[in-house]
């Protein structure tokens, strides 16, 4: 489970405050927001690589606001996939098991588990630079759920992907989550991309978070596709974007 | 220059509307003069450069180098050099990798500060640098100096001794060094690392599992900048360690003491063994900056 409580979080003159996000253990969250409302300035505050100004991050109900990086076990997957120019699709899989001193036998078990769930057992001695841009996403993505995190961020994973790749992809998360069962939280600005995969809808704006509620499929995709709730619990309807449960 | 900079042409004529509704065909002229007279202003210190190396050469002759290359003195300067060298680039090495990931990764109280002392052996006279360290090491200090406590606790003389070339050389090698390893930091995306620290990595583990094997050609790079740096230095050296022969003699000196005994065949032949050191050095620099720009 993913609890933000009463978030703050600035960065220069920018500032998202207050913010209220609750993902239940094992569910699907989707942030949606336009392009510079602080999607990704939240994650990494989530995930610790951004001091928090006030508020605090909960993981399992355990207040993580003051761990360090790595301690709170968050498989993150930024937008570029951030992976590491000189290690193998096979070295960034064990990545994390690596460090956590996991048996080499489990280590070599799990890399193979993940990179066959991901499609990617073919790239296993490939570094980055031979990679296509989704298979670098796939890679990132494996590369953080291979350790078992406690929460999986996934931030635009599918942005600057063809449709076809897209596609891919999506099935590919829905895949990874049914199997998985890690709570997500996947931002995108993308309302049908939302509505595949998410079972809790949100939308950063304004510098606050509102939660959407189950919008008519027949709006998935449309530009007023949410009825929302404001952070503090007040019902609105409207908004921009949003999407359906499953 | 690129292929098409390097044939410089007008573009086509284009009409322009004139305000009579007339149109008039506009040029932009030639783009020769920009590029002869840059390639003149330019090429004029190259062809000044080559003039240097090609005077050395005529001056000198394959028995003067002979002759030079295998006198005693000569020939312990050579390994004095090498050896000086090699170990002042080892140590600047040593303390430009963290330096410089210190000061391009994190903005801390200070750096301003440590930036600009980081400059003083760049912008200090080479001698005045030497006078320095001579006067650190004999600075009385609670009844002692620091050459009396590295003697007394290590059993090493430092000023007039091999290890005060050494460490006149690394004084002045490490800045370069740190300015190289700190441009190297710089062309390394730090997103990498923070990624490996949401997998678990403390800071210390995001640098040796993630920045210190992408920064391996920079360290070529800055260790053979380090090492070139080492081999040109004269002043310092003459101060704090000396020129005395089969001592403290390296070849920066050879050349000092062969001109002042009137030797100046033996001295171009010494400084044509620099030259040749010096373009490997820039060779190996060359290949690996270029690496690492890529």
């Amino acid at each position: 489970m993913i609890e933000l409580r009463r978030l703050s979080v600035r960065s220069g003159g920018f500032a998202v405050e207050n913010l209220e996000l609750m993902v239940p253990a094992g569910g699907y969250g989707v942030l949606m927001g336009s392009t510079g409302s602080g999607k990704t300035t939240l994650l990494e505050a989530i995930c610790g690589l951004r001091v928090v100004s006030g508020g605090s991050v909960w993981l399992d109900g355990v207040d993580v606001t003051r761990w360090n990086v790595g301690s709170r076990g968050i498989g993150y997957v930024p937008q570029d996939a951030g992976l590491f120019p000189t290690l193998s699709v096979r070295e960034h899989l064990a990545f994390g098991l690596v460090l956590r001193r996991v048996s080499r036998r489990e280590i070599r078990r799990r890399v193979e588990e993940v990179a066959a769930a991901l499609g990617i057992t073919s790239l296993l001695s490939r570094t980055p630079k031979h990679l296509s841009g989704g298979e670098a996403r796939r890679v990132a993505i494996g590369r953080a759920i291979a350790f078992h995190p406690r929460l999986l961020l996934l931030d635009e994973p599918l942005s600057a992907l063809d449709e076809d790749h897209r596609l891919r992809l999506l099935e590919l998360l829905r895949n990874v989550h049914r199997n998985e069962r890690v709570t997500t939280l996947h931002v995108t600005h993308y309302s049908d991309e939302a509505a595949a995969v998410g079972e809790h809808f949100f939308r950063l704006e304004g510098g606050r978070i509102v939660v959407c509620h189950q919008p008519s499929p027949a709006l998935v995709g449309r530009a007023d596709a949410c009825r929302i709730e404001d952070s503090k619990g007040s019902h609105t309807t409207g908004g921009r974007g949003g999407g359906e449960t499953r | 220059m690129s292929a098409d900079a390097s044939q410089p042409r007008s573009t086509d004529p284009q009409p322009e509307p004139q305000s009579g509704g007339q149109q008039r065909p506009f040029r932009t002229g030639s783009e020769w003069p920009f590029f002869v007279v840059s390639g003149a202003i330019g090429g004029g210190y190259v062809l000044l450069l080559l003039a240097l190396l090609a005077a050395d050469v005529a001056s000198t002759s394959l028995e003067d180098l002979r002759a030079a290359l295998t006198k005693p003195e000569i020939l312990f300067a050579v390994r004095m050099t090498l050896v000086s060298c090699t170990l002042a680039a080892l140590a600047s090495l040593w303390v430009a990798v963290p330096l410089g990931y210190l000061l391009e990764r994190f903005a801390f109280r200070g750096r301003g500060f440590v930036d600009a002392v980081l400059d003083i052996p760049v912008v200090l006279p080479p001698l005045v640098l030497g006078l320095s360290l001579l006067i650190l090491f004999h600075l009385p200090i609670a009844g002692t100096t620091l050459e009396a406590f590295v003697q007394r606790s290590l059993g090493l003389q430092v000023t007039y001794a091999p290890v005060a070339v050494v460490l006149a050389q690394f004084v002045v090698a490490a800045a370069f060094a740190i300015h190289s390893m700190r441009l190297t930091f710089a062309r390394i995306d730090p997103r990498p690392e923070a990624i490996a620290m949401t997998l678990g990595c403390r800071r210390s583990q995001a640098f040796w599992r993630v920045a210190f094997p992408q920064a391996w050609r920079g360290m070529v790079a800055a260790f053979s900048i380090a090492w070139a740096r080492s081999l040109g230095e004269f002043g310092p050296i003459l101060v704090f360690a000396g020129a005395t022969r089969m001592k403290t003699e390296v070849l920066s000196t050879t050349v000092f003491l062969e001109l002042s005994v009137g030797r100046l065949e033996a001295a171009v032949a010494v400084s044509l063994v620099m030259v040749a050191a010096a373009v490997i050095v820039l060779g190996i620099v060359r290949l690996a900056g270029g690496r690492v720009a890529g």
